[in-house]
């Protein structure tokens, strides 16, 4: 009786429109919340590079905010390292910077945003440069946050965050452990050269005497390469900032 | 309507009481005698993937249950109305839906869960319990009933990855709901003292080899046999 398909259809339809208009409602709703939360996930991975995992994990959300507030101050860049104050008339934060749509363009093109760690209330008194990284891996893309030391070449600490890497294997890149790997190593060779930090095939040696060199993810050597491509690329493209700020750093050391 | 996929209540008096015989029943049969995953095998790839921490399962449980309890609600509520012919894509729709608001929810108000689980979240909607209970029970029964039906076999899917969650995380990350269980044992044995992770536990073959050992006691404590 009820089977004709006049009846199937505009049940479908009554159907679609019920769901449709439940679901743009709740996501109406939430948006504000959404953003704020994805924000607030976007600072503490940003913290994450210069402040312990346990130490954040520990932390509200309002007292992340006033602590990014007060410790972390942002600037946009451009790949000739001068800072960026607008594009097309539009100013621009480096909060707001989509690091994944930039990405897309061509690094010449792109905005590059950096994040000062400070003094509390003294933007002058920087204890570490943080820079946001983005490539491949395996599945998905990857990124995270590399922070660097005052003179530029020892790496401070550093976080990574993962769209789709297996679990257990690439996945590994998330974890504390494996990002400890990476402090106190120098992206600079001896003679002056940019040479990165390079994750290493197999796992469970000791590089604890090389600079260049940090410990493998067994089982994640196409992940490995991803974040040693995107390290590389990214320093590569931050580097004009580095050498200008290397270059301004003794003159405030004298002072 | 589809009557030869769904079982059939016996006739009923008007006046059942809210938690009678039969209904409890309802809830207690899936946990442990018709339990989705160990007896009926359902639902295996998530209790796999989300198995490695407490937290991210609990989480999933919760979700589950949400969204098995409101479909089997809605489906039973629209039972005479939805077309047998497209009943599966309703059903689809539906739980759908609730499982994007499930999402949409952990988003707004829990964020890491949501970068952990986003992806199983979202296929809890090809999770064979879910439909499973909405084609053999919630289009043939009140709703009353059929809420109680979804919410027993939602509890039966959840104290199970509870349970292999708790092995995983405890053996494998030696911590339980992220607190190191196994370091503060180890430091009341002295510094030397330090008990050890297993990685495998970690890995999904952990999940395995713990749901295996799961499915191995409790039937051998019931007596069950596959026909």
């Amino acid at each position: 009786m009820q089977q004709s398909n006049a009846y199937i259809i505009i049940f479908s339809v009554i159907l679609t429109v019920v769901l449709g208009l439940l679901l743009s409602g709740t996501s109406e709703v939430l948006k504000p919340i959404q953003k704020k939360a994805e924000e607030l996930d976007t600072k503490k991975q940003i913290l994450g590079a210069v402040v312990p995992a346990e130490q954040i994990s520990r932390m509200k959300a309002e007292e992340i905010n006033q602590f990014y507030e007060s410790r972390i101050a942002s600037k946009v860049v451009n790949i000739a390292g001068e800072e960026v104050e607008e594009q097309d008339g539009v100013q621009v934060t480096a909060e707001n910077i989509d690091v994944a749509k930039n990405y897309k363009k061509a690094p010449e093109d792109r905005l590059y945003p950096v994040f000062i760690f400070h003094e509390e209330g003294n933007e002058e008194a920087a204890n570490a440069y943080i820079f946001p990284v983005y490539g491949s891996g395996l599945w998905d893309n990857i990124w995270g946050y590399l922070a660097l030391q005052t003179d530029m070449a020892t790496i401070e600490g550093i976080t990574f965050s993962h769209a789709g890497e297996t679990p257990g294997l690439g996945a590994r890149i998330t974890s504390p452990e494996v990002q400890q790997r990476y402090k106190e190593k120098s992206i600079y060779s001896e003679s002056g050269e940019l040479v990165s930090v390079v994750m290493q095939k197999g796992e469970g040696k000791d590089y604890s005497g090389e600079p260049h060199k940090v410990d493998g993810l067994s089982g994640a050597t196409i992940t490995a390469e991803g974040v040693n491509k995107m390290l590389k690329n990214y320093l590569e493209h931050y580097q004009s900032y580095m050498e200008r700020k290397k270059e301004g750093t003794p003159k405030m050391a004298l002072n | 309507m589809s009557t030869e996929t769904a079982e059939k209540s016996p006739a009923l008096k008007d006046s059942e009481d809210l938690l009678s015989k039969r209904r409890k029943k309802l809830i207690t049969d899936p946990l442990v005698d018709d339990n989705p995953i160990t007896i009926q095998v359902l639902g295996i790839c998530s209790a796999l993937a989300v198995t490695t921490q407490m937290q991210p399962t609990l989480v999933m449980a919760l979700s589950v249950i949400f969204v098995m309890v409101m479909s089997n609600l809605t489906i039973s509520l629209l039972r005479n109305k939805i077309p047998t012919r497209v009943r599966i894509i309703v059903q689809l729709a539906v739980v759908a839906s609730l499982v994007t608001l499930v999402n949409e929810v952990l988003k707004a108000f829990a964020y890491d869960m949501y970068k952990e689980l986003s992806v199983f979240v979202g296929l809890i909607i090809t999770n064979c319990i879910v439909m499973g209970r909405l084609e053999a029970y919630a289009l043939g029964n009140k709703p009353y009933d059929s809420v109680l039906d979804g919410f027993g076999s939602a509890l039966g899917y959840s104290w199970i990855i509870l349970t292999v969650a708790f092995f995983r995380e405890l053996w494998g990350s030696g911590s339980l709901f992220g607190i190191p269980v196994f370091d503060s044992i180890s430091s009341l044995f002295g510094e030397d003292f330090q008990l050890a992770t297993n990685g495998l536990m970690v890995s999904p073959v952990g999940a395995f080899i713990i749901l295996g050992l799961l499915i191995w006691v409790q039937r051998s404590k019931t007596g069950y046999v596959e026909h």
